[in-house]
């Protein structure tokens, strides 16, 4: 009888120990979880400032501006546009269509 | 010493004296009585009454935070990014909190970018709140957060920056500083981009710190992505052109609309004077101003196309038959009407190239009102489209039983009607979709309506294209409309300006034509306001406009030229030789 006791208050005891021991792991997990979520709510932050970034430099009025002025590009003059048609007639510069 | 014997209780000399039996029932009962009121009392508590407590223990530790959501971002047809929310803070502060040393109140005021005494001008209010600046960047907010002075809050906010600036400005509209849409797009889509804040419970520990989520009240919604038919690089080719043409003409104002006639989508939108959205200060209501959609404007010219179109359906005229228009006068009751060049004898498919108003004229005289006027609000005349903008005109289109001959006349060369670029854009779609109409989209449109509204037959449609191909052409009105390695067809424009109901000698120059004519992709309407360089002609002033605009997107699409490119290869000389003779 007293060893069926002893052998249910162990019991006990060390349930209750595993219980404040998950519910322990269960607030350091939750902390790293939030942890985690506020990071991934910085990346997304960043990535919209990175996206704003982009879009800036690929202005296409900075583009158009280096293009024309830092690499001397220019529009192709019409005798220099050559039209494929169908992907396997040979097409010479400025034939008629 | 004695062993002292211990006194039972019940044996205490005290007690026999023999006090009266009443006491100790009375002790007794009144004892009864309290704890029966205190069992009382924890039944009501923890049984009938414990929402009360259980509330007041859960605010000791449980909060709802409110889970922030973001505006959808706006991109245009290839995915570059138009318009984009990210986080800001505001700083807000309790004056009556706020004692500041004055070191502190230097610090504050230098990182805020205000004088001390302005910053302390505002904490000196009677109000509870004052936002002290809004809208910081979060790195700054960090820096005043970590002076952690009293009185002085933050508020996360989302502020919405454009990286197109000027260039898309009347497109996208803008928001407010509290991230509602308070034009353009940003307006007419707003339920779409707007998201939802969530919310959850927490437990909180003492620090403040989340430990546990207990349950998400609402989960968070994001706006969504609004997908423009816009496309950036041809937008930006109107703007720069546009800009060009009101510096050169010193116009007032202009605008430009850019339509793909397969889908009818408003690829460009762009209007002069403009802005720039991401600094909204000193903004003037003509910068603000989206002409293609909120002004009307009488379109002159352009609007001759419908009406030969219409004579054309009804089989009154043949393009090749010839309408006497000399003297280059007509009178209609004691009003006449006179073209700018004396023509003489000149055929449907000329009156149309030579923008003869007395021509046009003689045709509209041979229909009926009733024909007309159907024909114009099938054409989208006189009401808004269908495109949920912010303040889109209708336009003017006078009830038929109203209309005398004289207005007849002049309506049919554009006068004493009024449309905006966009219904104007709009109505050739019926030229370039062999006479059918689209309804506009300013969204992407994946898949295209294949049947739209029938205004004109297909023939009528491909003679009218024939004959506005001519218009843009060597001997028509707008020879500088024409680009390399394409046709293009098109109409041009030059209306008086109404002042006060008079005609001033102020123009509207406009140009509304499609390319390439063999099988048109895409619609491009021109409009200048007021050109006061001496030119002011709509060949002149909108059509090279037209031109640039055109042969850059047509480029831009892949679009395949239709037309020999033999006779401008030597760019040079044929680039003079079509200066000189205004045609090639």
């Amino acid at each position: 009888m007293i060893r069926a006791d002893a052998f249910l208050v162990a019991l006990v005891v060390s349930s209750a120990l595993g219980v404040v021991a998950a519910q322990h792991q269960a607030r350091k997990l939750f902390s790293e979880l939030e942890r985690e979520q506020a990071r991934a709510q910085g990346l997304e932050v960043e990535w919209g400032q990175l996206q704003l970034e982009q879009s800036t430099w690929a202005a296409h009025a900075r583009v158009e501006k280096i293009a024309r002025e830092r690499i001397g590009m220019r529009p192709p003059a019409p005798g220099q546009v050559l039209t494929v048609e169908g992907g396997h007639e040979s097409a010479e510069p400025g034939l008629p269509k | 010493m004695r062993k002292q014997r211990p006194l039972p209780f019940n044996h205490n000399p005290l007690l026999k004296n023999g006090l009266p039996a009443w006491r100790s029932r009375l002790v007794m009962s009144a004892l009864l009585a309290c704890l029966l009121a205190l069992v009382g009392r924890a039944l009501y508590l923890q049984g009938f009454n414990n929402q009360f407590l259980q509330a007041k223990g859960e605010s000791r530790y449980a909060r709802a935070i409110e889970v922030p959501a973001t505006r959808g971002r706006v991109i245009d047809r290839h995915g570059d990014v138009l318009a984009i929310s990210t986080p800001v803070r505001s700083i807000w502060a309790i004056p009556s909190d706020a004692r500041l040393s004055p070191a502190d109140a230097r610090k504050l005021a230098e990182l805020l970018e205000t004088s001390v005494e302005e910053l302390n001008g505002r904490l000196a209010t009677s109000h509870d709140f004052v936002y002290l600046k809004r809208q910081l960047s979060p790195e700054l907010a960090q820096e005043i957060a970590a002076l952690k002075l009293p009185g002085i809050h933050q508020q996360q906010e989302y502020r919405r920056y454009y990286p197109g600036g000027e260039v898309m400005a009347h497109v996208l509209g803008f928001t407010g500083v509290d991230d509602k849409g308070q034009e353009g797009v940003e307006l007419a889509f707003d339920k779409l981009l707007t998201g939802t804040p969530g919310a959850r419970r927490v437990i909180r520990d003492r620090r403040g710190q989340v430990v546990e989520d207990v349950e998400a009240i609402r989960p968070p919604h994001d706006g969504q992505d609004l997908v423009l038919a816009m496309d950036a690089k041809i937008q930006y080719l109107a703007y720069s052109a546009l800009n060009q043409a009101m510096q050169t003409h010193k116009a007032k104002a202009g605008a430009v609309v850019v339509l793909d006639v397969r889908t009818g989508e408003v690829l460009a939108l762009v209007n002069a004077p403009t802005y720039n959205p991401n600094n909204r200060t000193n903004l003037s209501g003509a910068q603000l101003r989206n002409r293609v959609f909120t002004d009307t404007y009488e379109p002159g010219s352009t609007m001759k196309p419908f009406i030969v179109g219409l004579a054309l359906d009804r089989g009154k005229v043949e393009p090749t038959t010839v309408i006497d228009t000399a003297p280059g006068r007509v009178s209609i009751g004691r009003a006449t009407i006179s073209d700018s060049h004396r023509h003489g004898p000149l055929t449907v498919a000329e009156v149309i190239q030579k923008s003869s108003n007395v021509g046009t004229v003689k045709m509209a005289m041979n229909l009926a009102p009733e024909e007309m006027w159907r024909m114009f609000s099938e054409l989208g005349f006189g009401t808004p489209l269908d495109l949920g903008f912010p303040g889109q005109a209708s336009g003017r289109l006078r009830p038929v039983k109203t209309w005398k001959p004289i207005e007849q006349a002049t309506m049919s060369f554009g006068h004493g009607i009024s449309v905006s670029l966009i219904q104007m854009a709009h109505a050739y779609l019926a030229f370039a979709r062999d006479g059918e109409l689209l309804p506009l989209s300013l969204t992407r449109v994946d898949t295209p309506l294949l049947a739209g509204k029938r205004v004109y037959s297909v023939e009528t449609a491909r003679e009218m294209r024939y004959m506005l191909e001519l218009a843009a052409g060597p001997g028509g009105t707008a020879p500088r409309a024409q680009i390399r390695g394409y046709r293009v067809a098109g109409k041009t424009g030059t209306a008086h300006k109404l002042e006060g109901g008079r005609y001033a000698n102020k123009y509207v120059s406009s140009f509304v034509g499609f390319a390439p004519a063999s099988d048109p992709r895409l619609i491009v309407a021109v409009m200048i306001d007021e050109p006061s360089a001496g030119q002011y002609f709509g060949g002149t002033v909108a059509a090279p406009v037209f031109a640039q605009i055109t042969e850059g997107a047509l480029r831009a699409l892949g679009v395949a030229p239709d037309a020999p490119l033999v006779p401008l290869q030597v760019a040079g000389k044929a680039e003079q030789a079509r200066t000189a003779r205004g045609g090639r």
